[in-house]
């Protein structure tokens, strides 16, 4: 054995890329929302998060993570648990995995694409129904540049992302279980209430965290799909980089801040309750 | 009654994902009126910046996947024989940009990498794109680290060192010719999903200010009506081959990767 100093130089090229593309640039924005211009401290810059226009693009922003994380791993799940415990056919499952580990990678500009392709005023769906149905989507008021257009686009990766890692946890449920609860005389509705959801409540709860992380974070196809029309977070600090539209640089470092503030707690869940999850997973 | 259910959840789950595939595919051939022509394809296909966009994002695709490979490969590998205390601190770090939204990062390099600072990346154009290379590297250090660690964990690493050393070979013989070769298939699905990544990337180049496949993407969108369905069909292809590729590789060589 060496000695321990000439261990550590092994791993010095990585801590020295980590420290100078990852943390310090982290750093450098948690800093400069604690600062002046003159590179004094000062709260100012939070405080000035409180304005009405950046609270309300978190809240919108916020608004559409949790309703795309909800409408995700309810979808995500109900799918899962079609393939897992359903009695669909078997060969199902390997065609559904593939897909969603391909789809949950699937965000950016062309995901923006297909769905103005699909949703738009002449899309695909929106001219079918009009044409089948006689229903125009966009006379009762929806618009592919809303709330619910981006939440409907988000679902594109947020229920693959859900079917990924639910399976395994659906797959976790032991037959033994079901069948002991099924012997004391369960319905399946109890079953499902006082054991299966128990269980599954950490993967669930983490989950969803992860997916609300997800969405809140993604910038590209937002903005290729509404531009600069929907006042979400991260559009927001991409106008504010590209050029000051905030009037104050140093509002988009305290804005920069929020988000790691946001999407670092939803991962703090995920965390926790992955470690929880995993108590049942052996 | 549950078969009911589970067939109506896949369908309709279904359904949702096809439409707006087949509603893409429908769009790009609308370009000629009333008719389905590749009119939209041949447009996008002819378009020089096309060309110089995605040539130039393929190499950084690249470039992206050997830098990962070069920090990732002996990291995990010295990590694993030498110092496995340290394990949980790599880990860690190599999930962080999962945890930091990457436009927070590259706001950081406008910052710390500006003209008036001590290494001004951002003054020249080569410089630029060595720290787009970097921020792409970083962007896919999460896949490409954990393809890497669950590669080499199904080796016995320190039974193959010791007899590679005995046998005379040095650090760099055994990382390049005994190592990687065992962990490639785990390198080659880091490698397809950090390609994957970087071909589509687009708020890095973007405020960055690099001629990327990503940016020109949004700015055709912004401009064109059909020619975006036809490049969402082609980064489609491009994508969905990747993780294709990915896939299979992965159940070749029986590595798995998690998705996030």
């Amino acid at each position: 054995m060496r000695n321990i100093g000439w261990n550590w130089l092994g791993v010095v090229p990585f801590f020295a890329f980590a420290a100078l593309f990852l943390v310090l640039p982290t750093m450098n924005i948690v800093i400069g929302a604690f600062q002046n211009p003159q590179g004094e401290f000062t709260l100012a810059n939070l405080a000035g998060l409180a304005s009405p226009r950046i609270v309300s693009s978190f809240v919108i922003s916020i608004k559409i993570s949790l309703a795309s994380a909800v409408l995700g791993c309810l979808i995500g799940f109900a799918m899962a648990a079609a393939v897992v415990m359903g009695g669909v056919p078997r060969w199902i499952r390997g065609p559904l995995m593939t897909f969603s580990g391909v789809a949950s990678n699937f965000a950016g500009v062309p995901l923006a694409f297909a769905f103005i392709a699909t949703l738009g005023r002449v899309g695909l769906v929106t001219l079918l129904l009009r044409q089948w149905f006689g229903i125009n989507i966009y006379a009762m008021g929806f618009n592919l540049l809303s709330f619910w257009g981006l939440t409907l686009t988000y679902l594109f990766f947020q229920i693959p992302l859900m079917i990924l890692i639910i399976t395994p946890a659906l797959d976790g449920l032991k037959r033994e279980w079901r069948e002991a609860a099924e012997v004391l005389g369960a319905s399946t509705g109890q079953y499902w209430r006082m054991v299966a959801l128990p269980i599954l409540f950490p993967s669930l709860l983490g989950t969803f965290a992860l997916l609300f992380a997800n969405s809140f974070g993604a910038v590209a196809t937002a903005y290729a799909l509404t531009g600069s029309s929907l006042s979400i977070v991260p559009i927001m600090l991409f106008a504010q980089i590209r050029g000051d539209v905030l009037q104050d640089p140093h509002l988009g470092y305290a804005m920069a801040f929020g988000m790691i503030v946001v999407t670092g707690l939803a991962n703090l869940a995920y965390v926790i309750m992955r470690t929880r999850a995993e108590r049942w997973m052996r | 009654m549950k078969r009911f259910w589970s067939w109506a959840a896949l369908i309709v789950g279904s359904l949702y994902f096809l439409l707006p595939l087949i509603g893409t595919v429908e769009f790009s051939l609308r370009m000629r009126r009333g008719e389905y022509s590749l009119d939209a394809y041949r447009s996008v296909l002819a378009d020089p910046n096309f060309r110089a966009t995605f040539s130039y994002s393929v190499v950084m695709a690249l470039l992206t996947i050997a830098l990962g490979v070069l920090i990732v490969v002996p990291t995990a590998y010295w990590v694993r024989l030498r110092l496995p205390r340290l394990r949980p601190v790599i880990e860690f770090i190599t999930l962080l940009p999962l945890v930091i939204p990457a436009i927070v990062i590259v706001f950081g390099y406008i910052r710390l990498f500006n003209t008036s600072s001590i290494l001004p990346l951002t003054g020249t154009a080569s410089g630029t794109n060595l720290l787009l290379l970097c921020g792409y590297a970083t962007l896919a250090l999460p896949y490409m680290y954990r393809a890497v660690d669950t590669g080499l964990s199904t080796l016995d690493v320190r039974s193959l060192t010791e007899a590679a050393q005995s046998l005379g070979a040095g650090w760099v013989r055994i990382i390049g010719r005994l190592i990687l070769p065992n962990v490639m298939g785990a390198v080659m699905s880091g490698a397809f999903l950090s390609f994957a990544i970087v071909i589509g990337e687009f708020t890095m180049a973007a405020l960055l200010n690099r001629p990327a496949f990503g940016p020109y993407m949004q700015l055709l969108g912004a401009n064109r009506a059909y020619e975006p369905a036809a490049l969402a069909v082609i980064a489609f292809a491009v994508t969905w081959g990747c993780m294709g590729l990915m896939q299979l590789l992965s159940r070749l060589f029986g590595t798995r990767i998690p998705a996030k």
